[in-house]
């Protein structure tokens, strides 16, 4: 049983990559936005781009890292 | 690929996470200290690849530069322009580390692309190392730069006075959360494209639905292609940016 209730964690910590989707996905839409106003602007904030895009994913991969936790380590 | 799922009777047998197991070269046995395994062999031949692109390719270097010597030269600008951009003038010194950094993994990366292979950065022991690497290297020079000054990063002066100790304590902890997320974001990112192909192979060995599969297949590998390349990138610039806290900490 408390395994069977680990794996259901699982499933719910899971929820949390699809939801830091959503900031990702939020942080390259505004980059469009804002680098179709002003394109010249645009190729000198690429990295800053992807160092966004990381620190959003950051923390869905903490609860990639909990999902898998509660698979094989509980 | 479709040999890993077998239909037994009516329902099939899914193995897509069998590709990431650690075995000897020629067969199945147990895995000692020295045992030459299929781990070892993909990382090998990464360097390889590295030493071929880097150094065998620009040994006849030409003012027109031959295919290969363009692609090496390519990436040598690629990632001098972002250490630049970066972490500044001061950061080109730490050029060496973070080019071998993002070749190795770039390389590990797409080799691991080719079937049957085997995939060195799908491993968490593979890109915990290299994170944790980043992190010691990053850590000791910001104390040897800095001194005790380096520990002012955690120390938000712009912040309300009450506020300090609450944010350093913030601050302290996303410190150490750094090599986490560094690393099983490679890690994660590898496994997870690689198990998606291995998943759709599995649905090839149905017959109605293996056109799709097929087609699934191909896209995947397409994005794959892409999130191999954009992997290596983020974690080389995530690099930079801790090189460059510990350069430069009260920004």
């Amino acid at each position: 049983m408390e395994g069977q209730l680990a794996h259901i964690g699982a499933g719910i910590a899971a929820l949390g990559t699809g939801i830091a989707a959503i900031g990702v996905g939020n942080v390259a839409s505004s980059f469009l936005g804002g680098a179709l106003r002003n394109p010249s602007a645009a190729a000198s904030q690429t990295a800053t781009l992807f160092i966004g895009i990381a620190f959003a994913e950051a923390l869905g991969i903490f609860s990639f890292l909990v999902a898998l936790l509660l698979m094989f380590a509980v | 690929m479709a040999t890993e799922a077998q239909s037994e009777g009516l329902g099939l047998v899914f193995k897509p996470m069998e590709q990431f197991l650690v075995t000897p070269l020629g067969g199945y046995g147990p895995v000692q200290w020295f045992t030459f395994t299929n781990a070892a062999l993909w990382t090998l031949l990464a360097v390889v690849a590295v030493f071929l692109l880097l150094v065998v390719t620009t040994r006849n270097r030409a003012v027109v530069p031959s295919r290969m010597q363009s692609v090496a030269e390519l990436a040598y600008g690629f990632i001098y322009k972002m250490v630049e951009d970066i972490c500044g003038k001061e950061g080109v010194r730490y050029f060496p580390y973070i080019m071998t950094l993002f070749m190795f993994i770039v390389m590990a990366n797409f080799l691991g692309l080719i079937p049957t292979a085997f995939t060195p950065t799908s491993h968490f022991a593979v890109t915990v190392t290299l994170a944790l690497a980043v992190f010691l290297c990053v850590t000791i020079l910001g104390f040897i730069k800095n001194g005790a000054a380096f520990l002012g990063m955690f120390w938000v002066t712009s912040a309300p006075l009450a506020l300090r100790p609450a944010l350093a304590l913030i601050e302290l902890i996303s410190y150490f959360v750094r090599p986490v997320s560094h690393s099983v974001r490679l890690a994660g990112s590898m496994m997870a494209g690689h198990a998606v192909i291995k998943v759709f192979a599995g649905f090839a060995a149905l017959a109605v639905v293996s056109p799709f599969a097929v087609l699934g297949i191909t896209a995947m590998y397409g994005l794959e292609v892409l999130v191999c390349f954009i992997q290596a990138y983020v974690f080389t610039i995530l690099t930079c940016v801790y090189l460059k806290d510990a350069l430069h900490p009260h920004h």
